[in-house]
């Protein structure tokens, strides 16, 4: 059994971070390419602070990361990072299934070794 | 089929594998503790395992190589950070250089390994792996996993033992 699990505190940031219209845009602006929170305040009737926040909502998500340069703060999506993640775990965890296989047959040689003692 | 759950989280970076032994949990922990043992199950067939230095104690290293399918020569080192037999294992598990010490710029992966009595002949193990950076996991990859990979790995642990 394979679960994808996500802790419920999590699941409710990430369905909190997404059912703003904003927050949707901002994710999807940024997977293209990385904006600065300036350049993003552009695009919306809304202050930058305004702005700032929604970012701060998306980031605590983990939905986008953040670097400073100089003054200015880029803002990138994750879900590239994420999804790579994830195909990454998935060749790790068969490397594991093949431990775990491998691990049993040892132990079945050993306990017929010792039954046969 | 002895794997009972698998949770991978890709924004921590985590995977916990959880299996069940029909064994007691000493038989199980001997395939931690002893190389030879050791050898028989961390690498896939395509890939083994040769450990050429194992200091099984708490702060104690380990060194060891895999060979790959051409021959070729992939060292790594694991450092224990902690042992309570016969329950508990952690440790750190990185790639080396040629001379056997971690290799520069490359992260290491955190390995937790627990060992449960489910009753007296079950034993529940739980392997939790947390990867530093998704660019340490792409180059821990790449040193004999993706190789180990192929096709049907399972199929040919008869001829690995």
């Amino acid at each position: 059994m394979v679960v994808d699990y996500l802790p419920a505190q999590k699941t409710d940031q990430l369905f909190h971070a997404l059912s703003d219209a904003t927050r949707r845009d901002i994710v999807e602006r940024t997977f293209q390419r990385e904006h600065s929170v300036s350049a993003l305040a552009l695009f919306y009737p809304m202050s930058f602070a305004a702005v700032q926040k929604h970012v701060a909502v998306l980031e605590r998500a983990e939905l986008v990361s953040k670097r400073r340069q100089g003054r200015e703060q880029f803002v990138r999506s994750n879900v590239a990072a994420v999804k790579k993640a994830q195909v990454l775990l998935g060749h790790y965890e068969d490397l594991w299934r093949g431990r775990v296989d491998r691990m049993d047959v040892v132990l079945e040689k050993q306990s017929r070794k010792s039954r046969g003692r | 089929m002895t794997v009972s759950n698998v949770v991978t989280d890709p924004v921590a970076l985590t995977m916990t594998i959880v299996a069940d032994f029909d064994e007691t949990v000493e038989r199980v922990w001997e395939l931690w503790r002893n190389p030879r043992l050791l050898e028989r199950w961390w690498g896939p067939p395509t890939y083994p395992a040769t450990m050429t230095k194992f200091d099984f104690t708490p702060g104690g290293n380990v060194a060891y190589f895999m060979t790959g399918p051409a021959g070729e020569i992939e060292p790594g080192w694991w450092h224990f950070t902690l042992i309570e037999a016969p329950h508990r294992i952690e440790f750190d598990n990185g790639i080396a250089d040629e001379t056997g010490a971690p290799r520069a710029g490359v992260p290491s992966m955190i390995v937790r390994v627990i060992l449960s009595e489910v009753t007296p002949e079950t034993t529940r193990m739980t392997v939790l792996t947390e990867f530093p950076s998704i660019e340490a996991m792409e180059t821990f990859m790449t040193m004999g996993i993706k190789e180990g990979l192929s096709a049907a790995i399972g199929q040919m642990d008869v001829l690995f033992v």
